[in-house]
């Protein structure tokens, strides 16, 4: 068995990065309807390395404050309805290491 | 901030470091603007630093920065779901001076490099955004920061802001990118006792091994996983064209966790703990993605100009290599009193010249080849498996009769003509 346990889920994961959050989201859905009516596979739910997309019911959940600023969202959405910024200078996710 | 600079830089990763760096020396006033808390806060690479463009920069640096390991051993997996053929280089000659290349941890990296600039005289402000670019009369003129009262004025702005460029792409430099033209990278830092690390990689003290996964590390995605070794850590990761995770709706992080526990992969980590988790994309459309670098007023270099060489895993070097030549450009210009465009077109002409942009032009075609025909990932590496286990397997077949049954296995008549035509155009599109 693999001794390796900590760190498995995103969860986990996302526990080790610190965060220094902005009081409001540098990311937003453009448009709400497109999520719910045109977008059935939701596919930013899946390639987010962080997972912060996530979809409740009738709305899609963006939880920026653990976002890793990567950029994917905005590439990847198929209906390009991200609008995507650099959160404020200072503030999002800070590596210490790699 | 109502003072004018000589130049101002955007982004304190490799590129722009070493412009502000070589800038700075050439007695010219600079600022170096970084969103985040310190330069390599935003920063993630896998973690192989080349000895020689840092040097270009600061002679001798590996006597003073904060490196992990020189890097002796180059090893490349092609691997199978539980088989991996292996091959690589290790060579004494890498473990002395002048050395190869090292690892490093970019923060810890990046803030030494960036007080080496501070050194040479650069102004270095931390967590500021740049907004836009101040453009007047078709000229870059200064940016607009998120500070208050935050417009800072400039001959000359380089842009350094890394793979989400927003403000090349916001002057129409470059269209925004696609799926297939970049790359998904998420890694790990897993810490691990310094000794243990030297016995499962065969190193001694002050030695590193990088470790180069192909084929069932990203499931025969178009990719590359990675295995450094730090001093008291290992660095491991996995990229992926974002096309290739969208196409077979893989989360990343679970890619991440199929490489650890890859039976290959298990035993070099374990009993390790995870320290960081980080994610960024990787530029990987190479030279046919790379949009205009040069305006009146304004250059841009590193990751924002798509320098990446993918097939070599190179990337920092290029970026330092353009931010150097940004700025030796960017004294000529001074001294002339134009910052024209065409004045600044220097530096994309020696970029394009020197070894930058012959790498690109030499690799422009492979990652799309390799994103078109999946088959050298999902088939012909494991096939390379099969054909080495069943020749090196002793079972009392003899070997005239193991290399007809390996040539058998390759297919019919026609599939081994796809083969030959394959194993050409990749030939073609790496020569």
């Amino acid at each position: 068995m693999s001794e390796q346990k900590k760190g498995q889920s995103i969860e986990e994961k996302q526990y080790l990065v610190r965060f220094n959050a902005d009081t409001k989201s540098h990311l937003h859905v453009k448009d709400p309807d497109i999520c719910m009516t045109s977008c059935p596979d939701k596919i930013c739910t899946i390639f987010c390395p962080a997972e912060i997309y996530k979809w409740e019911d009738i709305r899609m959940h963006v939880g920026y404050e653990g976002c890793h600023e990567c950029g994917s969202c905005r590439i990847g959405c198929p209906h390009q309805n991200i609008k995507w910024e650099y959160p404020k200078g200072g503030h999002g996710i800070v590596f210490r290491l790699g | 901030m109502s003072e004018k600079f000589d130049c101002i830089v955007v982004g304190a990763g490799p590129a722009g470091i070493s412009c502000a760096h070589e800038l700075a020396k050439g007695g010219a006033k600079v600022l170096l603007l970084e969103r985040g808390e310190y330069p390599g806060s935003k920063n993630v690479m896998g973690g192989v630093l080349y000895r020689k463009m840092m040097e270009d920069i600061v002679p001798e640096f590996y006597k003073e920065a904060p490196l992990e390991r020189p890097v002796v051993e180059q090893r490349f997996m092609m691997m199978d779901k539980e088989s991996a053929v292996t091959f690589g280089y290790k060579g004494m000659e890498w473990a002395k001076e002048p050395y190869n290349n090292f690892t490093v941890l970019r923060a810890k990296f990046d803030q030494w490099f960036a007080s080496k600039a501070v050194e040479q005289g650069a102004v270095l402000v931390n967590e500021t955004v740049v907004l836009e670019c101040i453009v007047e009369d078709g000229k870059v003129v200064g940016v607009k920061t998120d500070r208050p009262n935050g417009e800072v004025y400039a001959d000359v702005v380089v842009l350094a802001d890394g793979v989400n460029s927003l403000l090349a792409q916001s002057l129409g430099f470059h269209k925004e990118y696609q799926p297939d033209e970049v790359a998904l990278a998420t890694m790990e830092v897993l810490k691990l006792d310094k000794k243990i690390i030297e016995d499962r990689f065969n190193l001694e003290e002050n030695q590193g091994c990088t470790i180069e996964l192909f084929g069932d590390a990203t499931k025969g995605i178009l990719g590359t996983g990675f295995l450094y070794t730090n001093k008291d850590s290992l660095s491991i990761g996995v990229g992926t064209l974002l096309s290739g995770l969208i196409k077979h709706k893989i989360k990343p992080y679970e890619l991440l966790e199929y490489v650890k526990n890859h039976p290959m992969i298990r035993p070099y980590i374990q009993g390790s703990e995870s320290q960081e988790y980080l994610a960024h994309l990787i530029p990987e459309g190479g030279f046919k993605s790379m949009g205009k670098i040069v305006g009146n007023g304004v250059i841009v270099i590193g990751d924002a100009s798509q320098l990446v060489n993918a097939i070599h895993r190179e990337g920092s070097n290029l970026a330092m290599t353009s931010g150097r030549y940004a700025a030796e450009t960017i004294l000529l210009a001074k001294q002339a009193g134009d910052f024209s465009e065409n004045m600044l077109d220097t530096y994309r002409m020696r970029l394009m010249s020197g070894f930058v942009g012959q790498d690109m032009q030499k690799y422009k075609d492979s990652t799309h080849h390799f994103n078109k025909f999946p088959q050298y990932f999902d088939e012909y590496i494991p096939m390379l498996n099969k054909a080495a286990s069943q020749m090196f397997t002793v079972d009392g077949m003899s070997k005239w009769e193991k290399q007809k049954k390996i040539w058998s296995d390759l297919g019919t008549g026609k599939e081994k003509m796809k083969l030959a035509r394959d194993m050409y155009r990749a030939w073609k599109v790496i020569k």
